[in-house]
């Protein structure tokens, strides 16, 4: 059997080329790793190797041929024993195997494309429905708890569950927590699961990312969520691409979790909203709780959860105290929105701190006879669509309230999903609250008007109600 | 393939035949790989490792059933040398259904839970922290296994591979960092890019030992690689073997070479050639006549031609499988 040897594309965009040079001539005897023949891409001149060994019987293509379609055959090869005039007369199968073949072959991924539209509302429309939380039995004992100490329940509780769990980050041990969320872990689980890092987000992101790969169920802390930022590639391409890349081998069961978004006066830097980066990215779950009793009941699902998750914690919350469920096991769904408050007038999103100001804005407009639906989102991605469309088609206005920047946020997704799926319900355009589109200032006065509060919310809801 | 080590003196000619035939593979299956590269039947980035077959041979051989592998991603061989199909292996660099990511990672992205082999990362040094986490994993369960993370001369000049050293150290994981130091990191010469050229003494601030070692020699890799991994088994802590080394290719497939000479891989393939001091020596101990090797040459040649058949006919993923391996399902 005579080999043929075709032209060859040599980037991920060559079409064809110019076989400028060969290194062979008919009758010589190749070995694979030889250079045969030079090329020149519209990008540079490559070197071609033989693959295969065997004696050159034909060279089809004269040196300095422009435009050589990749895979076209270039030349004929005698096989080891094979009579090479043979072999160079009798390029019959050869001659009808240029450039299209390939190509050809790898053609239907624009069909595959197509399903994409058609399946997605279906896939949005799955993301709650059946959720819900669990029932609270009447007479429970409500406890009142900081969020902090519901955060430090959370984890003491899955890790006594589960030895797989285990807490790493900078200063979480020996220091009890550089916000004291994991106060007194240390006492009761010792150094090998609750692990002081250095100051080194990327590599311990990374290190936990691995730690999960191979079996064990990290809760990765960062003292904020800014410094994050330093760990991002492994959060994102190591931690929520990998099960897809792998085909759905490499799952990833890791939390990272801290505190987000602003604290107070301590500048640009130390002050951001990640809600919208991480939001964004397929792979991952995203979780940003408001009261003590979801802080505890989503952290101890986000440690169950066989996949990543991005827990976004407050620091200007985690003092605040609140009632918590006394119940062996309280786990919540993620994915599911809660209604704060019932109301008929405008609907209002929010997550995080956010939340206390819409409760406190809807307060304020029901003296004013407007009627607010707070919803608290609790998860980010996946978003409770369904709770936030119906709601809207009841109150026929939307406000979305969030910390971070307004450009590409969580108002902006929340504004469009409504906008699809409930436009013949709204009477008036969607209004966004948000932090102002600047760096937070450090000036008491200027970090104020920076950041949006209840006045905001109050100001944003009449507007869409048309009020005074 | 995770092969149990036996003598750490000399190599056994079955040993020494083991190495050749799985070179071989190696160097064979990138061939092909290129070739059908050529023919646009692989696509994107794809990064070729011959020339540095003996590195990953010699430290396979080193290591017990149930330790880890990651690397980046130049990472064919490391896959073949872990035990995986070869056509798994070369479908899934057609991008099809029957791969090992069922075509949705590609040539740097595979993976292989049930072999041990943690990826095929496309992030240069990624793999060195998650390898260090993969060792953390292996401490924290005290199972008596050990990771071995392997990177280029390049991604040793990144930050998290010193904060994963530092960690390494600190609490002695259980890890062999493998620095494959191919001279280039792309296009760029060590010297142009390290200002202490000697990687293997990366580690001396973190008290890490480590040892150059002639990457182009198997079987003084495999004795450097017991050493190592006996060192991180007994609960010393990570060691660095920096293996000198030499690719024969560009860094990818669209990579002319321009920075280095004709002659230099020349000569390095004339007078260092992996593959042929293994074949000069098997022949020249008498274990095996060029006949004999002949037949492996021949076996080789027809698994690969195999793994490009199966590539080429594996159909391309259905279209479903666009929206299956974003989460697991609860």
């Amino acid at each position: 059997m005579s080999i043929e040897i075709l032209m060859p594309a040599l980037s991920p965009t060559m079409e064809e080329g110019t076989l400028a040079k060969w290194n062979i001539k008919e009758g010589d005897s190749v070995e694979s790793g030889d250079v045969i023949a030079e090329i020149e891409t519209d990008k540079a001149t490559m070197e071609v190797e033989a693959v295969e060994e065997g004696v050159v019987a034909k060279l089809l293509v004269a040196e300095g041929t422009e435009g050589v379609k990749v895979n076209a055959v270039i030349a004929i090869l005698a096989e080891d024993g094979e009579d090479v005039s043979a072999a160079a007369t009798a390029p019959a199968p050869a001659a009808e195997a240029p450039a299209a073949k390939a190509p050809a072959e790898p053609e239907p991924a624009p069909a595959a494309a197509t399903p994409a539209i058609d399946e997605r509302p279906a896939m949005m429309a799955a993301n709650v429905a059946s959720l819900s939380d669990p029932d609270v039995p009447a007479g429970t004992n409500m406890v009142e708890t900081t969020v902090r100490d519901a955060l430090r329940d959370a984890m003491a509780e899955e890790m006594r569950r589960d030895d797989t769990v285990f807490v790493l980050g900078e200063e979480v041990a020996e220091y009890q927590g550089a916000y004291k969320v994991t106060r007194e872990l240390l006492q009761e689980f010792g150094p090998k699961r609750v692990v002081d890092t250095p100051i080194t987000e990327h590599g311990f992101a990374g290190l936990g990312v691995g730690a999960a790969f191979n079996g064990l169920k990290p809760i990765v802390e960062f003292m904020t969520f800014n410094f994050a930022m330093q760990a991002i590639d492994h959060i994102i391409n190591s931690a929520a691409k990998t099960l897809y890349m792998s085909g759905g081998q490499m799952g990833c069961p890791i939390v990272f979790r801290g505190p987000n978004s602003a604290a107070s006066r301590v500048g640009a830097q130390h002050s951001q909203d990640f809600s919208a980066w991480y939001a964004n990215v397929p792979g991952l779950k995203v979780i940003a709780p408001w009261d003590a009793a979801d802080a505890k009941g989503l952290l101890k699902a986000a440690i169950r959860d066989p996949n990543p998750v991005v827990f976004l914690e407050h620091e200007l919350v985690y003092g605040e105290s609140f009632d918590v469920p006394e119940m062996d096991d309280y786990v919540l769904p993620i994915g599911k929105a809660k209604i704060r408050r019932e109301g008929t007038d405008v609907t209002i999103t929010a997550h995080s701190r956010m939340v206390g100001f819409a409760l406190e804005a809807a307060e304020i407009l029901a003296g004013e006879g407007i009627s607010a639906e707070v919803i608290d989102l609790r998860t980010l991605r996946p978003l409770d669509t369904d709770t936030i469309v119906q709601s809207v088609m009841k109150t026929n206005r939307l406000v979305t309230a969030e910390e971070g920047w307004g450009r590409m946020g969580v108002g902006a997704e929340i504004a469009a999903v409504v906008t699809a799926e409930a436009f013949d319900y709204l009477d008036a355009p969607p209004a966004r609250v948000h932090q102002e589109d600047v760096p937070l200032p450090y000036a008491g006065n200027l970090e104020k008007l920076s950041l949006p509060g209840t006045d905001d919310i109050v100001a944003a809801a009449k507007a869409v109600c048309y009020a005074e | 393939m995770a092969t149990k080590r036996s003598s750490s003196k000399s190599t056994s000619k079955e040993q020494m035949l083991a190495y050749y035939r799985e070179m071989l593979l190696m160097r064979r299956f990138e061939e092909k790989a290129g070739q059908l590269y050529g023919m646009g039947l692989i696509a994107g980035f794809c990064h070729l490792y011959i020339g540095q077959e003996a590195v990953v041979t010699g430290i396979q051989a080193a290591l017990e059933e149930g330790d880890q592998v990651i690397t980046g991603y130049r990472d064919h061989a490391h896959m073949l040398a872990c035990g995986m199909d070869p056509n798994g292996v070369m479908a899934e660099l057609t991008g099809r259904e029957g791969g090992y990511s069922r075509g949705k990672g590609g040539s740097m992205h595979m993976f292989s839970r049930e072999k041990n082999f943690y990826g095929g990362h496309g992030i240069v040094g990624a793999q060195v922290s998650i390898g260090t986490g993969l060792g953390f994993a292996n401490w924290y369960k005290d199972n008596g296994k050990i990771s071995v993370a392997y990177f280029g001369d390049g991604a040793a000049n990144q930050g998290q591979v010193y904060e994963s050293f530092n960690m390494a150290k600190l609490w002695d994981l259980p890890v062999i960092f493998v620095i494959e130091n191919n001279q280039y990191a792309m296009g760029t010469a060590v010297k142009r890019a390290s200002s202490e050229t000697h990687l293997y003494k990366r580690g001396i601030s973190f008290a890490i030992p480590g040892e150059e070692v002639d990457g182009m020699d198997v079987e003084a890799v495999r004795k450097a690689a017991e050493k190592a991994a006996k060192h991180a088994r007994s609960g010393k802590g990570p060691y660095i073997l920096e293996m000198k080394t030499y690719r024969y290719r560009g860094h990818s497939m669209s990579d002319p070479a321009k920075y280095r000479t004709r002659d230099e891989v020349d000569e390095m393939r004339t007078h260092h050639d992996p593959i042929d001091m293994v074949k000069a020596k098997i022949i020249d101990k008498g274990w095996s006549t060029e006949e004999d090797l002949k037949a492996i040459d021949k076996e080789v040649k027809a698994i690969v031609n195999a793994s490009a058949e199966f590539a080429k006919e594996s159909p391309e993923p259905d279209p479903s499988e666009l929206y299956t391996d974003v989460l697991v399902e609860a």
